[in-house]
């Protein structure tokens, strides 16, 4: 493993459309890239992917490591013509959608015979989607007044360029997904853009880290879970937590990079490595002992204060059953939530590489420790 | 389906009370429709009704644990106050709309009847009301003859009426959904079916599915369907784009403001739908939540979603469901229950 | 009551916002350690205290909880002035902030909250006062902590961004008069709880006891969910520090207080996170009767406490609140009456050697 494997890594996950509740084509691929590194490898009720990659034989631990598969994206609730209407699957900005290239999964017209249980997995499964465009209306035809608002998500429309007799015979329907189109493309400096880093760039992360692992030694079993719905409320996190039981969890997720013209009181700067979490949704004996594994391999980070709510899975992880010892590493990103969210790959790297380096040095003594850092 | 007794059902199930937190009428009226059709029956922390239908197996393919939810609470109001002259300034329980409260009646527990009251009166009329606006008269001329207390819970109150296949009633919201519940125990009386069947008729949904968050916890099901009303996109100026409408069928729920439903689960939902002929139709609702969000998060996780009779006027005292919608949705229920079931 | 009002000021007084409450447990724990069978503290930091009941086999398990931390501050950013930018931690009313006290950090460094010279506006802003002076409410994002630096560097010396911070209020006693005994000190939301709980570990009960001091009430309920699912009680119920408005209202203004001053322990009906279970009602109702011990209600529908949490562990808990009445909670100062207090505790003694497993059933 190494940083031109993390960017392949990352490469391969940005590609495959992954949206809240339909997280099963990444779910596929994140199993496969896991093949290598865990020690096996299962799907859950909810569809996290759960990665073991067991340490010594008997460990005096377990680590869980959390890292949402899904991405937010867009659901049809109408079909109007050869047009459809759109809402939201988690915290999509609207202002970033007109003039967005976007790709639609169709189920297909009800047809009056029994589907297989899994026909709507089966689309993604085969990953085609069909292109569309959101385009909103020309500024000639919009009053002087209306030009310059916001043009709300219920008034968008996903155009798939169609004549109007097939979205008649029922090929898109109620309730099918829409996920936006942005491509990995290399920028200067090491930096990456493309849709969906949120939280891909974890996955990859998480992935690295794994992989950082192999080529060392670790007494800990490592849980490392691709989780599910994490967009619309943690919700994988919250079950995955609860079956796992842990001793401890580390989240990994993106978090604001500083970018000109944003408060820096509210953002990470860029290129300093992940961001390690501090506040009360963070324990800080894991907090202390991410930083030490990261200054005894000279890995840069800065420290992110959260007050409250981290608006992660660790949110959810560490009040699951009695409680979780939680941390939680975020990589910096520019324009979240849009389809050009832009990383510095090395930050990606050196994510895993704190990751995999604070597993190594988990021993026995370490959760006797915690209780006197909290 | 017996069409007069599952109006008479509906009937008695909407007009009990059955505020959120304050469900002992209707869980008793409830108790007693039950009686017979299931193999036990047992009332938890919560206040939960969890009548337990045990499965008869299968050789070689045992059954499944099923649970099916319906919320006996609806919304009301909760005395918080009552002033030098007898008027009840009150609380929501539950999400109570301003706009949906003037010159409604409502009703107490113990049978007192009120009407909610706007400060101000006829020159507010032009005015956006707000709840702290308002207050409940129960038509004393003077505070000593007020007997409510504060504390006390008020239901908005109407008759139910039956006209055509319409359904009127303010609580339909979820009433209907016990009468989907009550009715399926009854057709299923006599039927083998392999799975073991929870029917948990939940406490305080309105106030945030918390009935559903402990008994889901405690039966741990294998699956779980919640049945609840949904919105519709009737109505001649309707916004955000809803394509559910009365009449046309249950409401399988892929999305709302709260959970998305699993996709396995759903699929053997349209299969059984498909093949048996029964009408439904694909919600995705962008406000709102059922008991489902908190069914899907118990334990490790359990596969969930929610079939919802659609209704008009949701949360306003006079709430419209179709007959046939809540024909269809007892009648996947039971397609669903006498098939496999794998996810 | 000499006791109890010396172990609320020291826990007032005590640095303990809410993922911070290190500090409050370790005064805590002392004072409990000749008290409790057994002492646990979990992995979210929460100290748990065990006391075996006096009657034989079976016993009901009851948890009492009080949170340990209180709103607060964190630093976010060190500028280049010297100045700190801060978030809240917890709910806080911004308006309240200008012109504040703070401590900050392990080393205590003491800073202020400034307030803009109500004198000075540009005439560019003369129709419309600056925000914070006079004119329009402040928002946080104008707001500061100044401790006295001149840079960044200076300020990098003595705090570093995530540091916490609390109000630097010190607990002081207003009215000895023994019929209106009053306090004001910072934290009572809900160092007050914290020790009644105390007072009630001092002696032992039929029951079995686990009082449970939780962190994090402020930011969640998030302590008090974790300890119950790991306590697993029969029954709950939190004491707290609660609302408490009774100052005079315009005589057009009819309403309730939420709860009155020296009106005595307030129970909770319903707020937003709990409908109090209803056999818990009637036990603390039906005692209050009988040791003639005056309550009252808390205004429905405010606010909420760890039972919010502690009722939904699991397959269900019955859960109430009892609470003393806090005027200006959430502020840098709050104001109790010594009474209340003290016969919440009285309430709460006499309750646990009363409750049954009556009190826990519900109407079929």
């Amino acid at each position: 493993m190494d940083k031109a494997g993390i960017g392949q890594l990352l490469r391969q996950l940005v590609a495959i459309d992954g949206p809240s509740g339909v997280e099963a084509l990444v779910a596929s691929l994140v199993a496969d890239l896991a093949r290598d590194v865990a020690t096996e490898t299962r799907v859950d009720a909810l569809g996290n992917v759960i990665a073991l990659r067991r340490g010594a034989a008997n460990p005096p631990g377990r680590i869980l490591l959390a890292a949402h598969m899904d991405e937010i994206g867009l659901i049809v609730t109408r079909v109007e013509d050869s047009f459809l209407h759109v809402h939201e699957v988690g915290g999509l900005d609207p202002r970033a959608l007109l003039g967005q290239e976007v790709t639609v999964y169709p189920t297909g017209p009800r047809t009056g015979q029994t589907f297989e249980v899994s026909e709507t997995l089966k689309v993604f499964m085969d990953g085609k989607g069909l292109p569309g465009y959101i385009g909103g209306r020309p500024p000639h035809l919009t009053a002087a007044e209306n030009r310059d608002r916001v043009i709300p998500l219920g008034d968008l429309r996903v155009d798939l360029g169609l004549p109007r007799a097939i979205l008649e015979s029922g090929l898109v329907q109620v309730g099918d997904r829409v996920a936006v189109r942005g491509p990995y493309t290399e920028l200067l400096g090491g930096r990456v853009v493309s849709k969906a880093l949120d939280n891909r760039a974890s996955v990859a992360a998480m992935l690295g880290a794994l992989g950082y692992l192999a080529a060392m030694q670790h007494s800990w079993d490592v849980y490392a879970v691709a989780t599910v719905q994490e967009e619309i409320g943690l919700r994988g996190a919250i079950t995955s937590a609860f079956e796992i039981a842990p001793d401890v969890a580390i989240a990994i997720d993106v978090t604001f990079g500083a970018t000109p013209g944003l408060n820096n009181a509210e953002t990470v700067a860029m290129d300093k490595g992940p961001a390690i979490g501090w506040g009360p949704n963070l324990h800080p004996g894991v907090v202390s002992a991410l930083r030490k594994a990261a200054d005894a391999h000279e890995i840069p980070y800065v420290v992110e204060p959260l007050p409250g709510d981290s608006g992660t899975d660790a949110w959810a992880i560490q009040v699951a059953r009695e409680g979780i010892p939680t941390g939680l590493t975020s990589i910096p990103i520019r324009y979240m939530h849009s389809a050009t969210e832009l990383v510095v790959l090395a930050d990606i790297d050196r994510t895993a590489r704190l990751l995999a380096t604070f597993i190594g040095r988990l021993d026995d003594a370490f959760l006797a420790s915690l209780p006197e850092e909290v | 389906m017996k069409g007069s007794h599952v109006l008479e059902l509906t009937r008695r199930l909407t007009e009990a009370f059955g505020v959120s937190g304050y469900e002992d009428e209707i869980r008793s009226v409830i108790r007693a429709e039950i009686a017979g059709l299931v193999d036990e029956v047992r009332v938890d922390t919560l206040g939960n009704l969890v009548a337990l239908r045990r499965g008869a197996g299968a050789a070689g393919q045992p059954g499944k644990r099923v649970m099916l939810a319906a919320h006996m609470d609806q919304i009301g109001l909760m005395v918080t106050h009552i002033d030098e002259k007898g008027y009840l300034r009150f609380a929501p329980v539950g999400g109570v709309f301003g706009l949906a409260c003037w010159g409604s009646q409502v009703r107490f527990a113990d049978g007192t009847v009120g009407t909610v009251g706007l400060d101000g009166g006829i020159s507010a009329r032009d005015k956006l009301p707000t709840l702290n606006s308002m207050y409940i008269d129960v038509g004393a001329t003077e505070r000593a003859g007020v007997t409510v207390q504060v504390g006390d819970v008020a239901a908005f109150w109407h008759a139910f009426a039956g006209q055509g296949s319409a359904w009127f009633a303010p609580s339909m919201d979820d009433r209907i959904g016990c009468v989907v519940l009550v009715q399926l125990l009854r057709e299923l009386a006599g039927r083998e079916i392999a799975h073991d069947v929870y029917a948990v008729f939940t406490t305080q949904e309105e106030i945030g599915t918390r009935g559903a968050t402990t008994s889901a916890y405690a039966i741990d099901p294998y699956v779980a369907i919640a049945l609840d009303v949904t919105l519709t996109g009737d109505g001649p100026h309707t916004k955000p784009a809803l394509e559910v409408y009365l009449g046309r069928g249950v409401a399988l729920k892929i999305m709302d403001k709260g959970m998305i439903s699993h996709i396995g689960l759903n699929q053997l939902l349209i299969a059984a739908a498909e093949a048996e002929g029964i009408p439904y139709q694909r919600e995705v609702l962008q406000v709102g939540s059922t008991d489902a969000r908190a069914m899907q998060m118990a334990r490790s996780g359990i596969p969930t979603t929610a079939l919802s009779v659609p209704s008009r006027h949701v949360h306003t005292p006079s709430q419209i469901v179709d007959r046939r919608d809540v024909a269809a949705a007892i009648a996947l229920l039971v397609a669903f229950l006498d098939r496999p079931i794998t996810v | 009551m000499m006791a109890l009002c010396d172990r609320l000021e020291r826990l007032s007084n005590a640095f303990g916002p809410s993922g911070r409450e290190r500090d409050v447990r370790a005064l805590l724990r002392a004072g409990i350690a000749e008290l409790a069978d057994r002492i646990e503290v979990d992995a979210l930091g929460n100290l748990i205290a065990y006391k075996t009941g006096a009657d034989p086999e079976p016993r009901l398990r009851v948890m009492l909880s009080a949170h340990m931390d209180e709103v607060g501050f964190m630093i976010t950013e060190i500028q280049k002035s010297g100045l700190l930018k801060f978030q809240p931690v917890g709910g806080l009313d911004p308006r309240m902030l200008p012109a504040k006290r703070l401590v900050i950090g392990d080393a205590r460094i003491p800073g202020v909250i400034g307030a803009p010279p109500p004198h000075l506006q540009s005439a560019k802003q003369a129709s419309q006062p600056p925000r914070g002076s006079g004119g329009q409410p402040v928002e946080l994002d104008d707001l500061a902590i100044d401790i006295g630096a001149e840079s960044d560097k200076e300020a990098e010396a003595k705090v570093k961004v995530g540091d916490y911070g609390v109000f630097a209020t010190q607990f002081t006693v207003l009215s000895r008069d023994s019929s209106w005994p009053t306090v004001r000190g910072k934290a009572f939301d809900d160092r007050v709880g914290c020790a009644m709980l105390v007072a009630l570990l001092a002696e032992r009960y039929p029951v079995d006891l686990v009082v449970v001091f939780t962190v994090q009430e402020e930011v969640g309920l998030r302590g008090a969910r974790v300890a119950a699912y790991r306590v697993e009680p029969d029954a709950a119920i939190s004491l707290e520090g609660t609302i408490c408005d009774d100052l005079p209202r315009p005589p057009d203004v009819d309403l309730t207080p939420v709860t009155r001053l020296g009106a005595g322990p307030a129970l909770t009906l319903m707020d937003r996170r709990l409908v109090s279970h209803p056999g818990l009602l009637k036990l603390l109702r039906d005692t209050a009767e009988a040791e003639g011990i005056a309550i009252q209600y808390k205004a429905p529908g405010l606010g909420g406490a760890d039972s919010g949490a502690i009722h939904l562990t699991r397959a269900g808990v019955p859960a109430t609140v009892v609470a003393v009445p806090c005027r200006y909670i959430h502020s840098p100062a709050s104001i109790l009456n010594l009474n209340d207090m003290e016969n919440s505790v009285r309430l709460m003694a006499a309750a646990l050697r009363r409750i049954g497993r009556e009190h826990l059933e519900r109407a079929g």
